[in-house]
């Protein structure tokens, strides 16, 4: 038995019966992680030392009758999420050198409940990307066919995952950068609902749609780790004061009479065939189990990306505006006035994709063009938050491929913004509604998008169901995605390294 | 809404008066290319246009929050030394900034 393969789950039941203690589960996997980790670069920092030090304090813990789903388990953490005393990039040579003085509230509840953190996982800069291309450090390569990439922007934490160099994982999610990579990696990523889990701690990017949000090897996994970080926080304003539910109770494999939507504008033009065919069997799947499944319609669907695109960069460029050099990170060193300080400093220290996003939401936020892009998108935003209301009316959850594509070759889209933000059609919707989904495995496809040659050599790439539900309905969406996932063996499939 | 229709493509002067609101000192390189990709992506955008949305009142929070308050107490912070232990720039226990005015 390798215990770097094991599941959160599966390792709490050794930990509690005795058989394993955390440190010999964090020393396994620190083992994977100096082994694989030259070939995936999931991590853009590995603190092994302090890692044992914690699993040694779980243990002492333990010992000393304490319990809890995470005592003892070791986790990667997206490097976007604030942690005292370890540096926290953004994925970003504008904090290359930034070491937080305090942890994100999510980062404080998972020490408490005495999981073990191994690292910082590589990202695209500040979570603009994705496929983790955009890091300013180095790519991060998909575990189940290195030439390619894992998604993104989460996609460290959803490669670490696929290829057993932690139990579990936390990325954030602001358009689709934990069940993009997911899908794309063959794990499993949980976006909450908005509001659901404290933003506090976690580095700004857009501030309405950002959300922390975990991956685990299967949907069991993803329930623990929120059922950690969701809770009510006065130190993050928009956080919502609603108790979490016990997740665990959702996890029944039985799904009976539940009411589950297609939408059909989902299946987009370019969708490749073999993810489709993998997406359609599994619905098939879902029908076979019990749940009443009927094609329903989001009629604002095509306009979401583009809104997307105007809220997100505008909220980016207000948000990037505090990198000036002068509080914490890269401040330029030869300059001849203040606003020569702040133009050197910000051209120096971020990578293209963030000043592109930066200088389109300037020009949507800029006098002139406010109501034409800003305020038309928040409008539109709105058409597509009704058109959800709508829908779960009438359904518990809504079923649908996450990404159209399996995961694409390193390099392949780096060039072409809007063929790279066409990656996220399907997931961003519901962050502009808020509303809660599961990225999860559901089978195998090829892909098509290279030569026919290229093809036949990589002829199994994961893809992802995603199963979307209303706001504070993750229980629904837990509940499908067990279902499915206790009736298949997608998840168990592992990459070879 | 007609000025945009018009102008899909950023003219080097719009590129460089917003690369200013910005703060990036842009290269003519990126300058060039910023600009026809940040041409793209608005031609993209004006699918929007073809939406009705005079009645349709916009969507900045999901949430049905407004003003959140907190109680007006002293509680800890961060101790001086710590916030200034990330700064490029520091002294007698301030941040360093350079000259504003002349």
């Amino acid at each position: 038995m390798k215990l770097n393969e094991l599941t959160i789950h599966e390792a709490q039941e050794l930990l509690r019966k005795g058989e394993i203690s955390a440190v010999e589960l964090t020393q396994a996997v620190i083992k994977r992680i100096v082994e694989v980790d030259n070939q995936v670069k999931a991590y853009l920092t590995v603190t092994p030392e302090s890692a044992l030090k914690q699993a040694r304090e779980a243990d002492r813990r333990r010992a000393a009758g304490e319990d809890h789903p995470l005592l003892g388990i070791p986790l990667a953490i997206k490097d976007i999420v604030c942690t005292k005393g370890v540096p926290t990039t953004c994925g970003s040579r504008i904090l290359e050198n930034f070491i937080p003085p305090y942890n994100a509230t999510v980062i404080e509840r998972l020490r408490q409940g005495g999981a073990v953190i191994l690292g910082k996982t590589n990202l695209d800069e500040f979570a603009m990307g994705s496929s983790t291309e955009n890091s300013g450090f180095f790519p991060t390569h998909n575990p189940w066919d290195l030439s390619r990439v894992p998604g993104g922007s989460s996609g460290g934490s959803a490669a670490a995952i696929a290829a057993g160099e932690c139990l579990g994982a936390l990325g954030s999610d602001t358009g689709g950068s934990v069940r993009q990579p997911a899908a794309l990696c063959g794990v499993v990523g949980l976006k909450p609902t908005y509001g659901r889990v404290s933003r506090y701690g976690l580095v700004a990017f857009a501030s309405s749609l950002d959300q922390i949000a975990p991956f685990g090897k299967d949907v069991t996994d993803c329930a623990i780790m929120l059922q950690a970080i969701a809770h009510y926080d006065p130190r993050d304003s928009t956080s919502v004061d609603v108790p979490a539910p016990n997740y665990a109770q959702a996890l029944v494999p039985d799904i009976r009479g539940m009411r589950v939507g297609v939408p059909k504008e989902y299946f987009v033009e370019g969708m490749q065939p073999g993810v489709e065919a993998a997406v359609r069997a599994a619905i098939e799947r879902i029908a076979d189990l019990g749940a009443e499944v009927d094609e329903v319609s989001l009629p604002h669907t095509e306009y979401s990306l583009p809104v997307y695109y105007l809220i997100a960069p505008a909220e980016a460029s207000a948000n990037l505006a505090r990198y000036d050099g002068v509080k914490y990170g890269y401040s330029h060193p030869e300059v001849e006035d203040v606003w020569d300080a702040y133009r050197q400093t910000r051209q120096s220290g971020f990578g293209p994709e963030v000043k592109r996003r930066i200088m389109l939401g300037t020009y949507a936020l800029s006098a002139g063009y406010y109501d034409a892009y800003y305020l038309k998108a928040q409008k539109v935003r709105t058409l597509i938050k009704r058109d959800f209301d709508e829908a779960f009316r009438k359904f518990d959850v809504l079923v649908a491929p996450t990404s159209p594509t399996v995961a694409f070759k390193i390099g392949e889209r780096v060039d072409d913004p809007l063929q790279m933000y066409l990656s996220d059609v399907l997931t961003l919707s519901l962050n502009l509604a808020g509303i809660c989904g599961i990225s999860i495995p559901c089978g195998f496809a090829p892909s098509t998008s290279s030569g026919h040659r290229e093809a036949r050599v990589s002829a199994s790439l994961p893809v992802g169901l995603q199963i979307m539900g209303d706001a504070f309905a993750e229980e629904a969406v837990l509940r499908v995605a067990y279902a499915y996932e206790q009736a298949t063996e997608w998840h168990r499939r592992k990459p070879v390294l | 809404m007609d000025k945009q229709r018009k102008e899909t493509k950023l003219s080097h002067d719009e590129v460089e008066h917003i690369a200013e609101l910005a703060k990036l000192s842009l290269t003519d390189e990126e300058r060039e290319k910023f600009g026809e990709q940040l041409s793209a992506i608005l031609k993209y955008a004006e699918v929007l246009q073809r939406l009705d949305t005079e009645a349709i009142p916009p969507t900045a929070t999901v949430l049905p929050l407004r003003n959140v308050m907190v109680a007006d107490e002293v509680r800890p912070s961060f101790s001086r030394e710590d916030v200034l232990a990330n700064a490029p720039r520091a002294e007698n226990g301030c941040f360093k900034v350079r000259a504003i005015l002349e």
